[in-house]
C-alpha cells in the first residue's frame, strides 16, 4: 500500500464524452418518468406472451453479473490476501455499489407495483420456494453490505475536514466524532461484512441462473439446464476481473493516467482458468443433456449460442493464454471487452432469446422507450462513477503524483 | 489471537444474518387434498356457445359488454388466449366430428396442484387453497410478472395499461362463490353440461367411466389427471391431446427442479454457513503475520 494512495481524481467533470452521456441520461430520465405516469403498456413492448423484456435481461440480469468485480476482487485481496491487487478493490467496490443501485432503479421501472418493492422484507410475505425471493433478499442485503464497505472510503475523505457552514459549524465536532467512531467500529468488523458480501454474491449470482429453470417448456434446450445456477455463478466470477480491467483502462484513458499494467496483466492470468472451467461445464452439460444437436440446426438461437461461446468465452480465453497479449493494454482491453460482451450476451440469450411463449403470435423486440431507458441508466451509471471517483478516494494514483490541488479542492468541497 | 475471535464472531454473525433473512416455509398451501374441488371439461359435449365467457365476465365484473357480444361464434376460430379482461375463452379445434363441425375447448387457469406461479411468487400473492382454487392477492403483489414466466399454460395476464395499480388477472375458480357453496359461474351457466363441477377425486372416476362407456367418443386420456403433477381442471377429448392446444406435459410438477435446487442450497442453511466458514478460515490461514498491521490500516 505504500506505493499507491487512492485519492479523488482531479479532472473536469464535463467533457464532450460526458456531455453526450448526460444527454442520453436526460432522455432516459424523461422516459423513466413517463413510464411511472403512463404505465408499462404505453412504454414497453411487453405483453402476456412476453412478461419479461429488455429491462430484466439487461438492467437487472446483466447489471448484477457485471457488478461481480466487487466480490471477486474483495475475495482475492481480503480473503486470499493477494495484496498486490489492493488498488483495484476500491474501483471494483464502487462499480458493484453503483451497479447494484442501478439494478434496483432499473427493476423499479419494470415492476408493475414498484411501490411494493419492499414487500419481500415483511416476514409474513416470505415465500421460501421462490427463487426470486432469494434473489431479492440477497440483493437487498448485499447492497447494504456494499454501502457499509464503502463507508471507510467516505470517512477517509471527510475525516478531519468537517467544516459546516455558518451556525451549523457547532456540529463540526459531533460529526467528526461520529465519523471517527464509525470508522473505528467498522474497521474492527469489516471482515465480517466482506465475507458476507462474497457469500451473498455466490448465492444470488447462482440463483439468477435458477430463475428460468421454472419454465422448462418455454426455454430453448441450448440454455435450459438444471446446471444453470452453476453456469451463472461461474460466468459471474469469470466476468469480475475483466470488468475491473475494462474499467481501469477506460478510467486511465479518460483521466490521462498511466494504466497499472502490472496489476491488470496479473489479474488477467486468472481469467483463462475461470473461463476454461466455465467453458468445460457448459460443454459437458450440453453433451450430457444431448442438447448439442441444436447447435447445428442453423437457427438464430444456435448462432447466438456460437457467438456467446465462441466470441465471448473461447476467443478471450485464447487471447489471455498468450503472455504477450496479457502485457498489452490493447489486447487486455479487447479480451476483457469480449468476456463482458459474452456474459452479457449469455444473460440476454437466457432471458430473451431462449424464451419462446407457448402460444407465440409475435416475437418480442424492445420498444424505443425501453431502449432509451436502459441506455439512459447506463449513461447515468457512468456519470455517477465519474463523479464518485472525483469526490472520493477510489482510484489509486502512483505515489508522489497526488497533487496539492486535491487537498485544496477537498477543503473547498468540505466547506461548501 | 484477537483476529481469531473476530472470525469466530464472523461465523456466528453469518448464521444470524442468513437465518434471519430467508427462513421461509417449505411449502405453503400445497394441497393434494382428496376433497379438493375440480371441474371436468368434456370437449365432446361443448357446443362453443360462449355462455361461460359471458358468465365469467359477469361474475368477475370484467369490462361491461352486452351479452350479445358473446354470441359471435366466429371468434372461436381465432385461437384466443385468456387476457386481463377475459379469464376464459372457448376455442375451436378439429375434433374429427362426423358432421364436419369443429369441437370446442374452454381455456382458463388449470389450478394446478403444484402451481408454478405460486412457487414463483416471491411475496406469496398467489396461493393454492386447500379447496382447489389458486387465488391472487393484489395487495401483496409487486408486479414482477415472474408468475407469467413460470406458468406452463400461459394463463396469467397482466393489466399493462394500468399505470398505478396493475393486477395479474386469471380465472379465480370463483373462489368466493365456492365459499358460499355455489358452483363456478361458468359451470352454472353451461347449457350442455360440458362442465362438471365436483370433488376432483370423483371427477377422475367420472372421466374414466365415460371413457369406458364410450370408447369411440374419447381418447383414453384424462388431461390434467397427472399433467404437471395434476390439475384441478381436467379435460376429455375426442382426439389425442397433442392435436389440441393443451401443451404436452409430463407428470412432474413444473416447480420441482427449482424448488429442489433452492432447498438444496439452503438446507438448514448449511451450505451458505459452510461457505462463510471456509472463506473465514482462508482469511485467517492465508494471512502472514507481517500483513496484519497493514490490514488494520485500511478497512476496505
Amino acid at each position: 500500500m505504500a506505493h499507491d494512495v487512492a485519492a479523488p481524481v482531479q479532472a473536469p467533470f464535463f467533457t464532450t464524452g460526458t456531455r453526450i452521456l448526460a444527454a442520453i441520461a436526460g432522455i432516459g430520465i424523461a422516459v423513466y418518468i413517463f413510464r411511472l405516469i403512463a404505465g408499462l403498456g404505453m412504454v414497453t413492448n411487453l405483453d402476456n406472451q412476453y412478461p419479461w423484456g429488455l429491462w430484466i435481461a439487461i438492467d437487472v440480469a446483466c447489471g448484477v453479473a457485471l457488478a461481480a468485480g466487487g466480490f471477486t476482487t474483495a475475495a482475492l485481496v481480503h480473503i486470499f490476501h493477494q495484496e498486490k491487487y489492493h488498488p483495484v478493490v476500491r474501483p471494483a467496490l464502487l462499480t458493484a455499489l453503483l451497479g447494484y443501485t442501478f439494478v434496483v432503479i432499473g427493476l423499479l421501472a419494470d415492476l408493475g407495483r414498484y411501490y411494493n418493492v419492499w414487500h419481500p422484507m415483511i416476514p409474513f410475505m416470505w415465500q421460501g420456494n421462490s427463487v426470486l425471493f432469494e434473489v431479492g433478499i440477497c440483493v437487498m442485503i448485499y447492497l447494504t453490505v456494499l454501502y457499509i464497505e464503502f463507508v471507510p472510503i467516505a470517512t477517509e475523505r471527510f475525516k478531519g475536514r468537517v467544516h459546516l457552514l455558518g451556525r451549523l459549524s457547532v456540529f463540526d465536532r459531533l460529526i467528526e466524532w461520529a465519523i471517527t467512531l464509525a470508522d473505528k467500529t467498522l474497521g474492527r468488523v469489516m471482515s465480517l461484512f466482506i465475507i458476507a458480501g462474497v457469500v451473498l454474491s455466490c448465492l444470488h449470482q447462482s440463483s439468477l441462473g435458477t430463475l428460468m429453470v421454472i419454465a422448462p417448456t418455454k426455454m430453448h434446450p441450448l440454455w435450459y439446464t438444471p446446471m444453470s445456477p452453476l453456469l451463472f455463478l461461474l460466468s459471474a466470477i469469470a466476468v469480475g476481473f475483466p470488468m475491473v480491467i475494462f474499467e481501469s483502462i477506460l478510467a486511465s484513458r479518460s483521466f490521462k493516467l498511466k494504466p497499472e499494467l502490472d496489476i491488470l496483466s496479473g489479474l488477467a492470468r486468472f481469467i483463462p482458468v475461470i473461463l476454461g472451467l466455465y467453458l468445460s461445464v457448459k460443454i459437458i452439460d450440453l453433451i450430457l443433456r444431448g442438447a448439442w444437436v441444436y447447435l447445428f440446426d442453423g437457427s438464430p438461437a444456435s448462432l447466438m449460442y456460437f457467438l456467446e461461446l465462441g466470441g465471448g468465452v473461447l476467443l478471450p480465453l485464447i487471447i489471455l493464454m498468450i503472455p504477450k497479449a496479457r502485457g498489452s493494454v490493447g489486447w487486455l482491453f479487447t479480451a476483457a471487452a469480449l468476456v463482458i460482451g459474452g456474459v452479457a450476451l449469455n444473460r440476454i440469450n437466457v432471458f430473451l432469446v431462449a424464451y419462446t411463449p407457448l402460444y407465440a403470435t409475435k416475437t418480442y423486440f424492445p420498444s424505443p422507450f425501453e431502449i432509451a431507458l436502459t441506455a439512459g441508466l447506463i449513461a447515468l451509471l457512468v456519470l455517477a462513477y465519474r463523479a464518485a471517483v472525483m469526490i472520493f478516494p477510489v482510484i489509486a494514483l502512483p505515489a508522489g503524483v497526488r497533487p496539492m490541488v486535491v487537498e485544496n479542492k477537498n477543503k473547498a468541497l468540505a466547506g461548501a | 489471537m484477537k483476529r481469531r475471535d473476530i472470525l469466530k464472531l464472523a461465523g456466528a454473525g453469518g448464521v444470524l444474518l442468513l437465518s434471519g433473512t430467508a427462513a421461509a416455509g417449505d411449502t405453503q398451501g400445497m394441497a393434494s387434498n382428496d376433497d379438493a374441488l375440480g371441474v371436468l371439461v368434456d370437449t365432446t359435449v361443448c357446443i362453443g356457445c360462449r355462455k361461460c365467457e359471458w358468465a365469467c365476465n359477469q361474475a368477475n365484473a370484467l369490462s361491461s359488454r352486452d351479452s350479445k357480444a358473446f354470441e359471435d361464434k366466429s371468434v372461436c376460430r381465432k385461437q384466443r388466449r385468456p387476457v386481463d379482461d377475459a379469464f376464459t375463452v372457448v376455442n375451436a379445434f378439429d375434433g374429427r366430428r362426423s358432421d364436419g363441425e369443429p369441437s370446442y375447448m374452454k381455456i382458463q387457469c388449470m389450478h394446478c396442484f403444484k402451481p408454478a406461479c405460486v412457487s414463483a411468487c416471491l411475496v406469496g400473492a398467489l396461493r393454492k387453497t386447500p379447496e382447489g382454487p389458486v387465488t391472487y392477492d393484489s395487495w401483496k403483489c409487486m408486479g414482477c410478472r415472474y408468475c407469467m414466466v413460470a406458468c406452463p399454460f400461459q394463463i396469467p395476464a397482466y393489466e399493462y395499461s394500468d399505470p398505478l395499480t396493475p393486477r395479474v388477472r386469471k380465472c379465480t375458480f370463483c373462489a368466493e362463490r365456492l365459499g358460499e357453496g355455489k358452483k363456478p359461474a361458468c359451470v352454472e351457466i353451461c347449457p350442455n353440461e360440458a362442465l362438471t363441477f365436483g370433488k376432483r377425486r370423483d371427477l377422475v372416476m367420472l372421466a374414466y367411466s365415460r371413457i369406458r362407456q364410450f370408447p369411440d367418443r374419447y381418447v383414453d386420456h384424462v388431461y390434467g389427471e397427472n399433467e404437471a403433477g395434476g390439475t384441478s381442471w381436467m379435460y376429455l377429448s375426442p382426439v389425442d391431446f397433442t392435436k389440441t392446444e393443451l401443451p404436452a406435459l409430463n407428470s412432474r410438477p413444473i416447480p420441482e427442479i427449482t424448488e429442489t435446487i433452492q432447498h438444496g442450497v439452503f438446507r438448514w442453511f448449511v451450505p451458505p454457513v459452510l461457505l462463510y466458514g471456509i472463506l473465514g478460515l482462508s482469511m485467517i490461514s492465508m494471512k502472514t503475520g507481517d500483513q496484519d498491521k497493514k490490514e488494520d490500516d485500511n478497512g476496505a
